[in-house]
C-alpha cells in the first residue's frame, strides 16, 4: 500500500525545560492512501496533539513527519501554510464556520485562499455542497442549518480544494448517534478514494466500525495499532 | 544600483499582484464586517462621531483664524508696514508720518498710502452705544476701500460721511440705511453708502465696521501723537518685495506681505492666546472618544471571530493575509465614518451659517487633512489591537478547543 504519511519518533512536550509535560512520547506511525485511520483514546492521551503534529500545525520537539514525500517540519512558515492549503483538509470539532457568511462562501474559503476568482470559487463550492447533500442550501448562513448540516458544510470546505489528506477532529462530538453514523458513513463511501486518506480523531465508539485501521493512544504513546476487527473495542 | 532598482521593481510588482489576488479575501473580510450589522454600525457611528467633533473643532479654529485676518484680506494691499511689536491688525501701534514718506521713497514701491485702524464709540438714534471699528482710507486714493453695494463711494467725501459695512455685525448698529445719522465719539456721523467685504467676515470680535476718510478718522477720533496705523503699499514687481522689506527694516519698522501679516496674526492666536491650546485639547478629546469607540468595538469584533481566524490559519491563510484582511476592515469602517463625519459636520456648519451670521467655522483642506490623519490613526490603532490578537492565536488552540 502506498504511504501518504510517515511519522518517526515524534516527541512533543509542553511547559519549560525543567518542567516538561510529555504529550507525545516517541510516536511513529504511517497512513496509507485509500485508508480511514482512526486515532482513539481517552482525554489527555495525546491524540489531538498527534493530529496537530502530523498535519503541520504544531511543531514537534523531536521526530520527523513526511507527508507526500516531503518533510513538513523542514519547511518555512509560509511554505508549510501553503502545503496545508493544497494538501490537507480540516474538519474541526466545532466546525468553525463563519456565521456571517453563507454556506457556499464558507465552503469557498480554501479556494479563495488559493487566489481562485470569487465566481469560480462559489461555483465550485455550490457543487461540493451538492456532493455532501446540501444542494440548494448554499445561500443559507450556517446558523440556519442543523448540526448535521453544519458538519456537512465543514466537510465540503475540507474537500473543496481536493486535498489528499483529510483530518477530522471529533467529527461526531456535537451530533446525535444516528446523524454521526450517517456522516461518517457518507465520508467513507463518498470521500475516500485511491488518492486520499482520512484520519479521524475520536473517542466515539459508535463509529469505530467505519475505520480501516485504529491507533489506540494512551499517555502519549501508541498502545495498539491494528486493523479494525468487530470485537476490538467495546462500543 | 540597476540591480537593486530592478529588485525593488520586482518586489513592488509582486506585491501588487499579491494584493490583486487578495480581492476574494477582501470580499470575505467585507462580508464578515458588513453582515455583523450591530458592530459595523457601532464602529461607523464611533468614527463618524469622532470625525464630526474633530472637524467641527478644527473648522471652528480655522474660521476663527480666518476671521482674525479678514481685515487684512479685505483691505487687499500687497504689503503692510508696521511697528515690529504689532501682533494683530486691530492692535496697531501708530507710526510717525515720516515712515510714509520714507516708504514712498523706496525703489520698487509702486505706491504707498496711510491707513487708519481704530475704534469709536457710536451713539445710535435709539440711544444705544455700540463700539465700532473705524477704518480711515487715504483721502486721495481710497486704497483699501470695500465694495459698495448701495450708494456711491464718492459720497465718502461729504461732511460727516461714513460707509457702513453690511456684514454679520451690521445689525449691531441697528441696520442703518443710507441717511441714518449717529454720533461717533461725540462727532456727528451720516451713513452715505453700504459696502461688503471680499471675505465673508470683517473681524474676529463681532464688532461692526465703519469706513471714512483718513483725515476725518484722524480728526474725529481721540488721537495719540502719531495717528497713522499702517502704511499699505503695492510693490512695482513681486521681486521688489525683499528689497522693500530690507529697507523698511533699516528704519526700524517691519514690512510684511499680506500672507506674512496674516500668518503673524494667526500665529499670535495659535501660540500666544489659549485659543490654540483649548481647541487642540477639544480635538484631542474628540479623537480619544472616537478611538475608544471604534477601537473597542473593532477589537470585540475580532475577538468574536478569533476562533474562525484560527481556523483560517489552520486551513492555510498566511499571517500577512489575515493582517491585510483586518487592515482592510479597519480602513473600510474608518473611511466610511470619515465620509459621514465630514458630511455631517459640513452640513451642520452650512446650516449654522444660514441661521447664525456670526458663526465663523469653515471647513478647509487643513481641517479635512487633520481629521483624515486622525482617522488613519484610529484605523491603525483598531487594526493593531485585532492584528496582535489574531497573530497570537495558534491553529493548535482551535484543535484543543
Amino acid at each position: 500500500m502506498e504511504t501518504i504519511l510517515k511519522a518517526f519518533n515524534i516527541v512533543k512536550w509542553f511547559g519549560d525545560r525543567d518542567n516538561k509535560m510529555y504529550a507525545l512520547k516517541e510516536i511513529s506511525l504511517e497512513a496509507h492512501y485509500k485508508e480511514i485511520l482512526f486515532i482513539i483514546g481517552p482525554s489527555g492521551s495525546g491524540k489531538t496533539t498527534l493530529l496537530s503534529v502530523i498535519s503541520g500545525i504544531l511543531r514537534p520537539n523531536e521526530g520527523t513527519v513526511i507527508v507526500k514525500d516531503r518533510n513538513i517540519w523542514e519547511m518555512n512558515g509560509d511554505e508549510l501554510t501553503s502545503f496545508r492549503l493544497n494538501n490537507i483538509g480540516f474538519v474541526f470539532q466545532d466546525y468553525h464556520l463563519f456565521p456571517k457568511l453563507t454556506s457556499a462562501e464558507n465552503v469557498a474559503i480554501p479556494l479563495i485562499l488559493k487566489k481562485i476568482s470569487w465566481d469560480d470559487s462559489i461555483k465550485k463550492a455550490l457543487k461540493y455542497l451538492e456532493i455532501v447533500g446540501l444542494g440548494g442550501k448554499g445561500e443559507l448562513p450556517p446558523y440556519k442549518l442543523s448540526g448535521g448540516e453544519q458538519q456537512r458544510v465543514a466537510i465540503a470546505r475540507a474537500i473543496v480544494s481536493e486535498p489528499d489528506l483529510i483530518i477530522f477532529d471529533e467529527p461526531t462530538a456535537s451530533l446525535d448517534g444516528e446523524t454521526g453514523r450517517q456522516i461518517i458513513s457518507f465520508v467513507k463511501s463518498n470521500l475516500l478514494n485511491e488518492s486520499r486518506t482520512i484520519i479521524i480523531v475520536t473517542h466515539d465508539a459508535r463509529i469505530y466500525e467505519f475505520a480501516d485501521r485504529i491507533i489506540h493512544m494512551e499517555d502519549g504513546k501508541i498502545k495498539q495499532s491494528d486493523e479494525w476487527k468487530g470485537d476490538m473495542y467495546e462500543k | 544600483m540597476l540591480k537593486s532598482a530592478k529588485k525593488a521593481a520586482g518586489y513592488i510588482k509582486s506585491s501588487v499582484i499579491n494584493l490583486a489576488g487578495m480581492r476574494g479575501l477582501f470580499r470575505i473580510a467585507l462580508k464578515l464586517l458588513v453582515n455583523d450589522k450591530g458592530k459595523f454600525l457601532t464602529i461607523i457611528i464611533g468614527v463618524t462621531f469622532a470625525v464630526f467633533l474633530m472637524n467641527q473643532m478644527t473648522s471652528m479654529f480655522a474660521g476663527i483664524l480666518e476671521s482674525s485676518v479678514s481685515s487684512v484680506a479685505n483691505v487687499g494691499a500687497q504689503m503692510w508696514v508696521m511697528d515690529p511689536s504689532v501682533e494683530t491688525v486691530a492692535n496697531s501701534i501708530p507710526l510717525p508720518d515720516y515712515v510714509l514718506d520714507y516708504v514712498r521713497s523706496i525703489k520698487g514701491v509702486k505706491f504707498a498710502e496711510p491707513i487708519y485702524f481704530g475704534g469709536g464709540l457710536v451713539k445710535l438714534n435709539s440711544g444705544k452705544y455700540q463700539y465700532a471699528t473705524i477704518i480711515g482710507l487715504d483721502d486721495t486714493s481710497l486704497f483699501g476701500r470695500p465694495v459698495i453695494i448701495d450708494g456711491n463711494i464718492k459720497n465718502i467725501y461729504e461732511s460727516h460721511a461714513f460707509i457702513a459695512l453690511k456684514d454679520a455685525n451690521y445689525n449691531l448698529l441697528d441696520s442703518p440705511p443710507i441717511g441714518t445719522t449717529f454720533e461717533v465719539n461725540d462727532y456727528r456721523g451720516v451713513i452715505v453708502a453700504l459696502a461688503k467685504t471680499a471675505t465673508p467676515s470683517s473681524g474676529l470680535f463681532g464688532i461692526p465696521t465703519l469706513y471714512t476718510t483718513y483725515s476725518r478718522a484722524t480728526q474725529d477720533l481721540p488721537n495719540t501723537r502719531y495717528v497713522m496705523s499702517y502704511v499699505i503699499l503695492d510693490p512695482k514687481k513681486k521681486t521688489d518685495i525683499p528689497y522693500i522689506e530690507r529697507k523698511v527694516g533699516d528704519l526700524g519698522y517691519l514690512a510684511l506681505t499680506q500672507d506674512d501679516f496674516e500668518s503673524k496674526i494667526k500665529n499670535y492666536y495659535i501660540y500666544k492666546t489659549s485659543m490654540g491650546m483649548n481647541i487642540g485639547l477639544m480635538t484631542l478629546i474628540s479623537f480619544i472618544v472616537g478611538l475608544s469607540i471604534a477601537g473597542q468595538t473593532f477589537y470585540a469584533f475580532v475577538l468574536e471571530n478569533m476562533e474562525k481566524f484560527g481556523a483560517l490559519k489552520a486551513i492555510g491563510a498566511q499571517k500577512k493575509e489575515l493582517i491585510y484582511m483586518l487592515l482592510f476592515q479597519a480602513s473600510v469602517v474608518s473611511f466610511i465614518g470619515y465620509g459621514f463625519g465630514i458630511l455631517l459636520s459640513s452640513m451642520m456648519i452650512a446650516f449654522a451659517k444660514l441661521r447664525v451670521p456670526n458663526y465663523v467655522a469653515m471647513v478647509n483642506y487643513t481641517s479635512l487633512t487633520i481629521a483624515f490623519f486622525m482617522v488613519l490613526l484610529i484605523a491603525g490603532f483598531s487594526s493593531y489591537l485585532g492584528i496582535r490578537k489574531v497573530l497570537k492565536i495558534e491553529p493548535f488552540d482551535i484543535f484543543r478547543g
